[in-house]
């Protein structure tokens, strides 16, 4: 902006404070002393152009598909392909599961996203004492390579693509994709996919982790550099804001940690000598859709910038590939109400649409009862309807970055990305991501924006409708789903008959060689892959890895 | 007794790991003037009724979103029966439908909180139950 408008501009702008504004003002006060977003950043009354003076289009947007990438990683994002609607599914035992994938594929979904049950993300198998009672609850139960084949059954590997929601043992949850794959007779180059493999925020938020951080980073370069052998299409990590936030992060927060842990990946990586432009093409990321619909806007646009810079400046990557932060959306399931559960679609669209208005690759849209229970299908069917009228009907998608230049926009996208570079300039302080956690840094961090955003709430300075205002009496949902309490006495019984018909000298041969590897500097995945097609179990191959790693324990501070 | 405390055991049962819920009350209740003792994650049903017992508390706080409640809960009240220690309030918090609420509260937990609950709320219940001299 050159020094003539700005003065004109600043002149009006003086004008309309004294005549019009101050006018109204005198007359009517406004409804709250400061507005704030979403993450308590305050919000002025508007932005004009003074707010972007240091602005520069081609610096801070470009064009889409080139650095940096700020209005989306791809020259015609929505206009070539509509994002893929990837439902978070799965319950049960395998058999299930597979019903709920082929009908949500059959009602137009595109692609899987495989939820596992807790005792499979803890890699114990449904008959160890701590499995009793959690056995199929949060998703499904996987013991051995017998479960996978019933879960995939009838559906191609090399027509979906598959995200798995799998930290820990993300190892060797992917070996037995690819044993599926194999009996299948599907070339492993052809198998498009996701590990969620980002054990950091495990440490941080979400709490299924297994081994302590050291070799649990191990296990994920490990699987970085296998991968770029043998799996070129696979997405080897997705690096998560999205349990970060859920834990109480503002939307700051979650950049910040989220990209501070990619940063600790990425070291991992290229300490281990690994060609930062091999690997890092495959890194991509998930972030949270809240309910602010501009803030969230802003985050996704900052993070894309801000990873770009990242990549390019502090780690030298050439390829233009390893600088574009692809990412996938759920929306913001801490939102969701118990009281008045059908308020939840609305709450559900405008998170979605922020995600879309955002440039998300993929999206999951919650279901309006899962503040009371496990999403019924019906509910399932709601919340993938949502997705498709912002695709098929709202007209956002058929123009790229559409609220890109919006002063509010563009000052707020700026102001996320230097929130987040100061955390993680706090953290590069700390000495990374891994000893900020250790010192408990990160996890006190999201603890006081929690305890804030509740007592916010408790202090009506934030309104939650049907919860602390426009309260109403109403009949309880019905037919919320249930779980088969008999799941986990079958998923038990279909374990010990899978033992019984394995070769036993053969499991016992691979479980060893796999110690004696974990052990080694050697890269752990061909191994795993001989263990999990002679059918050990996941228990037997995460206690071969217990026993050389050792196991995590949180020390709680609150 | 002056200047008694209410003690509280706040815990997670099972393997979930979703603690936002039990930080945020386990800090409302630190806050509202009472001793909290948070377990941390992956606690066995025995494990949380030892600590309760080794801790003296007035309050066990159960939070659980995982669904495995109908299990973990039944066996923590009987081990506490068991124990010799049934005088012992319990409460529970987290994503528990409503016909689940009523089967538990048959077997002794006194009240169930779910997702949007006032921790003031919480604390009010607390202090009505318990009356230390």
């Amino acid at each position: 902006m050159d020094y003539q408008e700005r003065n004109r501009i600043e002149e009006v702008k003086k004008d309309w404070e004294s005549n019009s504004l101050n006018k109204v003002l005198k007359k009517f006060s406004e409804r709250k002393k400061t507005f704030v977003t979403g993450s308590n950043k305050e919000v002025n009354r508007l932005y004009d152009p003074l707010d972007l003076e240091k602005f520069d289009y081609i610096d801070d947007l470009g064009y889409p598909g080139e650095y940096p990438y700020t209005r989306g990683v791809q020259p015609t994002m929505y206009r070539g392909r509509l994002w893929t609607m990837r439902q978070y599914a799965g319950f049960g035992d395998a058999e299930e599961s597979n019903k709920r994938y082929k009908y949500l594929l059959k009602n137009g979904q595109t692609g899987l996203s495989i939820a596992f049950d807790l005792p499979t993300q803890i890699g114990y198998d449904s008959s160890h004492p701590m499995a009793h009672g959690e056995v199929g609850k949060v998703g499904v139960a996987i013991d051995t390579l017998e479960d996978m084949e019933i879960l995939f059954n009838g559906i191609p590997l090399d027509q979906v693509s598959t995200s798995m929601t799998i930290n820990a043992p993300a190892a060797v949850l992917l070996a037995m994709y690819i044993a599926i794959a194999e009996k299948q007779g599907i070339p492993k180059t052809k198998l498009n996919g996701t590990i969620q493999n980002d054990i950091l925020k495990e440490y941080i938020a979400r709490g299924t982790y297994i081994f302590p951080p050291l070799p649990s980073m191990r296990l994920i370069t490990d699987i970085f550099d296998y991968c770029s052998e043998e799996l070129p299409k696979w997405n080897t990590i997705s690096i998560s804001g999205y349990h970060i936030r859920e834990a109480g992060a503002t939307a700051i927060q979650e950049i910040a940690f989220t990209l501070a842990n990619g940063i600790s990946y990425v070291t991992a990586a290229t300490e281990k000598g690994l060609d930062i432009d091999i690997f890092a093409p495959r890194l991509s990321f998930f972030f949270n859709a809240h309910n602010d619909l501009f803030e969230e806007v802003a985050k996704f646009r900052a993070a894309r910038r801000l990873w770009a810079k990242i990549m390019k400046e502090r780690f030298g990557a050439k390829d233009a590939k390893s600088m574009m932060l692809r990412f996938h959306t759920q929306t913001a399931g801490c939102t969701l109400t118990a009281q008045q559960p059908d308020n939840n679609v609305v709450r559900v669209a405008i998170q979605a649409l922020a995600a879309v208005l955002g440039g998300t690759q993929s999206l999951h849209t919650n279901s309006r009862d899962e503040a009371l229970s496990l999403p019924s299908q019906k509910s399932v069917r709601i919340a993938l309807r949502t997705q498709q009228i912002i695709a098929y009907e709202s007209g956002v998608a058929e123009t790229v970055d559409p609220m890109a230049g919006s002063y509010y926009l563009e000052k707020l996208t700026t102001e996320i990305e230097e929130g987040a570079m100061d955390y993680i300039n706090q953290i590069d302080k700390l000495g990374g991501a891994p000893k900020a956690i250790e010192r408990g840094f990160i996890q006190r961090e999201i603890q006081n924006s929690a305890y804030k955003y509740q007592k916010d709430i408790e202090n009506k300075e934030r309104i939650i409708v049907g919860v602390n205002q426009f309260q109403s009496e109403e009949e309880p949902m019905k037919d919320l789903l249930k779980v088969n309490p008999e799941i986990e006495k079958r998923q038990v019984e279909k374990l010990s008959k899978v033992k019984e018909k394995r070769n036993e000298e053969e499991v016992q041969k691979n479980l060893n060689q796999l110690k004696e590897i974990a052990g080694s500097e050697h890269n752990v995945m061909p191994a795993i892959l001989d263990c999990v097609r002679s059918y050990a179990t996941l228990g037997e191959i995460c206690d071969q890895l217990r026993a050389v790693f050792g196991e995590y324990k949180d020390s709680i501070k609150i | 007794m002056k200047n008694a405390r209410i003690r509280v055991l706040v815990a997670k049962p099972g393997l979930d790991g979703h603690d936002r819920g039990a930080k945020v009350i386990a800090r409302a209740l630190r806050d509202a003037g009472m001793e909290v003792i948070y377990t941390g994650l992956r606690q066995t049903p025995e494990q949380i009724v030892e600590t309760a017992i080794q801790e003296d508390v007035n309050v066990i706080g159960l939070s659980i979103l995982s669904g495995a409640h109908m299990y973990l809960f039944p066996k923590i009240m009987e081990l506490l029966t068991e124990k010799d220690a049934a005088d012992i309030l319990v409460i529970a918090g987290g994503i528990i439908p409503n016909e689940d609420i009523i089967e538990l509260k048959k077997i002794g937990i006194k009240e169930i909180f779910t997702p949007g609950t006032d921790t003031n709320k919480i604390v009010e219940f607390i202090k009505e139950n318990i009356k230390i001299a």
